[in-house]
């Protein structure tokens, strides 16, 4: 605009430099074109690297896949060499200090995930995988929460990701690597054969039985998680009693069947629940 | 819903229009079912492979909603499993509601929800079995078995 008022504005010049000033038109623009085309190259250039340096290297020290179903997270984390693996859900333990690529997929519809003191959102999209760093500076617990309307319990879907010193982190991934504990009291054991007899194994593993459905969440160490239903519930007896009691009461729409026990038979798979520490 | 003794519906699914026949809701249920309790390893997409197929004209026991549901909870002769001890009753009912879909003569007006994969044939509630639906050379059912 303003070029535009200066030009207006100024005065015509005579006619008879004509010959002189085509030439240093000509050379103006010829300047102006190449200036434009090596900012551009430059400014493209420099977005390039700076995108790759943001992004998520190659070799992250530990790599952890999250899958967003609805309405829950399901957490893989890859075995290596002599380790195995081991699946969880709604919870994720990193090591401080250190880099941990987040590799993301959907099942169902489009999730978001975000721990908003950790790092920016990134969408879960069924069909493709996106990746996303998380770096923990200071051990402790960091909520997230699932960032795009997923459905009805689009609310109930959080995530804890709980940030430790290397060392507990190791002691924790050993932990979980264990197949499920036998049951030790007479509650738990009636409660795990009533598990097993019962809809319960169709869809969820405890690894180290014959439970291993996989459209639920993975229930090997049930009791050592902070919380049942994404984020709903503390994990109690109490509170596993209840949600199996009623789940759709307690997160309606969700996948898990009200699955019809007799009062002892509740009774016994919430406490051989509580005891899959 | 009904509880696992009889397999009649009771009074109240008529009063409530069928819902697990014509809710969009309990279709879909119904095809997440088919899908995580591995029910296309044997039937496929609906068209059989390993067990048989839903869209070839013959229901082997009815398509009645009794039987299908019958079926898959109490299992049948030739490697049909039972479900009995591996879903809730309200959940087969709802699987089977979307099986009896898969093979519906008349295009339905509710729909469950749509592939996340390619789509292997016509969607469920244009009634791919009368699209499909080939009267081919007439040959004998293999489980039709001689005529009496």
């Amino acid at each position: 605009m303003v070029v535009l008022g200066l030009a207006l504005l100024r005065r015509r010049r005579p006619a008879a430099e004509d010959a002189n000033s085509e030439e240093r038109l000509t050379t103006a623009v010829s300047a102006a074109v190449a200036a434009t085309v090596v900012i551009i190259a430059g400014l493209t250039i420099a977005s390039f690297y700076t995108t790759r340096s943001i992004g998520v290297p190659k070799s992250a020290a530990l790599t952890i896949t999250v899958r967003g179903q609805q309405w829950w997270w399901q957490v893989f984390y890859a075995g290596s060499g002599a380790t195995s693996g081991f699946q969880t859900a709604n919870e994720i333990h990193i090591p401080v200090r250190t880099d941990v690529q987040i590799r993301l997929e959907g099942a169902d519809v489009i999730h978001s995930f975000w721990v908003p003191s950790l790092a920016g959102k990134q969408d879960l999209i069924p069909g493709r995988s996106s990746s996303l760093l998380l770096r923990a500076e200071k051990p402790g617990v960091y909520r997230g929460q699932c960032a795009e309307f997923c459905g009805l319990q689009h609310s109930h879907m959080a995530i804890l990701v709980i940030a430790e010193a290397p060392a507990d982190y190791e002691r924790w991934a050993a932990s979980q690597r264990e197949d499920a504990m036998v049951p030790a009291d007479m509650d738990a054991a009636a409660g795990q054969v009533a598990f097993l007899a019962k809809p319960c194994a169709a869809c969820h593993t405890v690894r180290g039985t014959a439970a291993n459905g996989t459209s639920g969440p993975d229930l090997t160490h049930i009791s050592a998680r902070q919380t049942i239903g994404a984020g709903l519930l503390e994990t109690t007896r109490g509170s596993l009693a209840a949600w199996i009691a009623d789940p759709q009461t307690l997160k309606p729409g969700n996948n898990m069947p009200m699955v019809p026990l007799t009062s002892v038979e509740l009774q016994n798979i919430s406490a051989y629940m509580e005891s899959l520490k | 819903m009904s509880n696992g003794i009889s397999g009649t519906p009771p009074e109240s699914y008529f009063a409530l229009g069928k819902p697990y026949e014509a809710d969009a809701y309990n279709l879909s249920q119904g095809k997440r079912l088919y899908a995580w309790f591995g029910c296309g390893i044997c039937h496929g997409d609906g068209r059989g492979g390993i067990g048989p197929s839903f869209l070839d004209g013959w229901w082997l026991y009815g398509p009645e909603m009794v039987s299908i549901v019958a079926s898959i909870r109490d299992g049948r002769p030739h490697g049909m499993p039972a479900f009995r001890d591996r879903m809730t009753i309200e959940q087969i009912w709802q699987l089977a509601g979307y099986v009896q879909t898969i093979g519906s003569y008349t295009p339905k007006v509710v729909a469950p929800s749509r592939n996340d994969e390619k789509q292997s044939r016509p969607a469920e509630n244009r009634g791919p079995a009368i699209i499909l639906f080939d009267v081919g050379p007439a040959a004998v059912h293999p489980d039709q078995g001689p005529s009496p």
